[in-house]
């Protein structure tokens, strides 16, 4: 694979859409205006129109935050954690998914603002000094929530735009239409010298460095915003390495939903090959095994403690209203995930798309399980009546959420180069002609 | 004094790198290569090169961590107030802050450390450049003394250039 079929390849994605990527966007606009609809609704009429009642106080909105926090943890993973193991398959996959990263913590960061009753003073959670002589409370997981969610943000977008930076260079030398300003910007005036490399080179593996305790931290962090109360179901030490666990699980399943449409809609067959499929859903495996044994470990704990309130609402998680969405997420995260040992399952593409929806599905539900099923089985009897059940706003904004993300993505495919060129070039050794793109040809060098 | 550019266009790392070895061993002049990704052998060429931008991350990090106990420290002494029982100076929580701002800050002055040491960002520059160098061939630069120019001209066609430009800068 030579240089300039690598650039003429990948920067043929840039050129215009066709009918089907048209059609997508038309219909993701549709249902972020539903959402935004949804949303212009509950500010109007305040959070009276979710479907909230005591003493199940945070639902959905939470949900999706956990969600898609998590979803963004495989992001960091490829790019910056199988950087540092030198696992060079990533190269193919690791653009998309750093993508994935930023966009899905931008949709995780309205649902906290969402959430809020007056959501117009969420600058409220940041510390400045005001007339009200007031400062946040730094004992507040939910203040840790914002300083994670906010470095995890800041950090994995300069990651994604400072890695993109020789290849805007390449956009702009190369890409001739209306584009061209806006890369010669974003490109700073990068020529590829040396000097400008070996900066470069440092850049990325300390960066790649800094992100790597991000994987660990951020969905620790969020998982400290439950484990740090009291509330049977959420009062655990498991929380945050169950939580990091669940978190890469769900984050590699949407690295192959989104991939594997992004394939074939871009021509990209030769640079994203099955290798990488099968390599993605290997890492699935382990992923969801600890995400059983969380679950198993869970029950166990309720149990062996002896804590009867504890063991009531993990009985009830399992038998009581909401059994059916718990038994779903054990079948989505636990057991699909289990036919991924068989090679065959891992090498064919439609196997993993749907697997992979299938555990988004689930994931989405284990934080549904936990948030919902928890607050509705507290400490006192006289609250365990009723069942929640979301309204039309909450699922609008709730849907609109994913086509939020979703457009970001397909905006980002068809304006920025998805697959990093200068990584596929440095893989590709230097003119040779090797087709490498699985990285396996440079690896048996010494 | 005036300077001549010249400028080696290569259909490979490797000749680049030969060519960018010999320009520095014989003290021809500044040498500057461009290629279109991270090049080993030209890094070997150029010889052992230390970024600065490690510096700059240790210098965020550890204003950051400061910070990051500073800033919780400050606040809960500047409007007392106990919440849960807890001493108003709790250490463990803070950790959390100081933590984050230790890689936020670490983050931010990695990136302002390369921004300098690589000199971007540079909308507009003079230097000779070629735009098939972001995408599949190497440039030589070299910037000498006139009289030096015909010696440099020489390395860089002998090392396998396909075209060698000059120009005055």
């Amino acid at each position: 694979m030579t240089f300039q079929q690598i650039g003429d390849d990948i920067l043929g994605t840039l050129r215009a859409p066709g009918r089907a990527y048209l059609t997508a966007l038309g219909a993701i606009l549709i249902v972020l205006a539903w959402g935004i609809y949804g949303l212009a609704h509950q500010i109007q009429v305040g959070l009276g129109a979710a479907g909230y009642q005591p003493p199940v106080l945070w639902a959905i909105y939470i949900t999706n935050f956990v969600f898609w926090v998590g979803i963004a943890h495989s992001g960091t993973l490829i790019s910056a954690v199988l950087f540092l193991f030198r696992a060079r398959w990533r190269t193919s996959v690791a653009r998309a998914a750093e993508a994935m990263t930023v966009f899905a913590v931008m949709t995780a960061g309205l649902f906290p603002i969402i959430h809020l009753g007056r959501p117009w003073y969420f600058y409220w959670l940041f510390p400045y000094p005001n007339e009200r002589g007031l400062w946040v409370n730094f004992r507040s997981p939910l203040i840790w929530d914002v300083f994670a969610i906010t470095t995890y943000l800041t950090v994995s977008a300069l990651f994604l735009y400072l890695g993109l930076v020789p290849d805007l260079a390449t956009a702009r030398d190369r890409i001739r239409d209306w584009r061209r300003p806006v890369y010669r910007a974003l490109a700073l005036g990068w020529r590829g010298t040396d000097r400008q490399w070996r900066h470069f080179h440092s850049l990325y593996g300390l960066f790649a460095a800094l992100a790597t305790p991000l994987v660990v931290s951020v969905h620790s962090v969020v998982s400290w915003d439950f484990a740090m109360s009291i509330l049977p179901g959420w009062h655990s030490t498991i929380f945050a390495p169950y939580f990091v666990a669940g978190a890469i699980f769900s984050g590699l399943a949407m690295v192959i939903t989104l991939l594997v449409p992004m394939r074939a809609l871009l021509h990209l067959e030769a640079y994203i090959t099955l290798h990488h499929f099968e390599n993605l859903a290997k890492l699935i495996i382990p992923t969801s095994l600890i995400v059983s044994y969380a679950y198993a470990t869970e029950f166990f704990v309720a149990w062996y403690s002896g804590n009867t309130f504890e063991l009531g609402t993990f009985v009830d998680r399992a038998t009581g209203a909401y059994a059916p969405f718990f038994w779903t997420m054990v079948f989505c995260n636990c057991v699909v995930p289990l036919s991924l040992f068989w090679k065959r399952v891992r090498t064919s593409l439609r196997a993993l798309f749907v697997i992979s929806i299938l555990i988004n599905i689930g994931m989405w539900l284990e934080r549904f399980v936990i948030i919902v099923s928890s607050l509705a089985h507290s400490f006192d009897p006289a609250e365990w009546v009723g069942v929640y059940r979301p309204t039309w706003v909450e699922v609008a904004i709730t849907a609109g959420s994913f086509a939020w993300f979703f457009l970001f993505f397909l905006l980002f495919v068809r304006n920025v180069p998805s697959i990093s060129m200068s990584e596929m070039k440095e893989m590709s050794g230097p003119a040779s002609g090797i087709p490498n793109p699985d990285g396996e040809a440079r690896e048996k060098r010494p | 004094m005036s300077q001549t550019h010249l400028l080696g266009i290569f259909d490979a790392g490797a000749k680049a790198a030969a060519a960018a070895g010999t320009l520095r061993v014989d003290r021809l002049g500044t040498v500057t290569v461009y290629s279109p990704t991270l090049d080993r052998d030209v890094d070997a060429a150029l010889g052992p090169g230390r970024s600065p931008v490690r510096v700059f991350t240790l210098v965020g990090g550890i204003l950051g961590c400061v910070l990051g106990f500073a800033l919780p420290i400050y606040t809960v002494l500047d409007w007392p107030l106990i919440t849960g029982g807890k001493p108003l100076i709790s250490i463990p929580p803070f950790v959390v802050i100081a933590f984050e701002l230790t890689i936020l800050l670490a983050a931010l002055m990695t990136v302002i450390g390369f921004l300098l040491a690589s000199g971007l960002p540079r909308l507009r520059s003079h230097a000779p450049y070629d735009p098939r160098f972001s995408q599949d061939r190497w440039g030589v630069l070299v910037a000498c003394a006139p009289e030096r120019a015909d010696a440099a001209r020489q390395r860089l066609a002998q090392a396998g250039a396909e075209e060698v430009r000059h120009g005055n800068v």
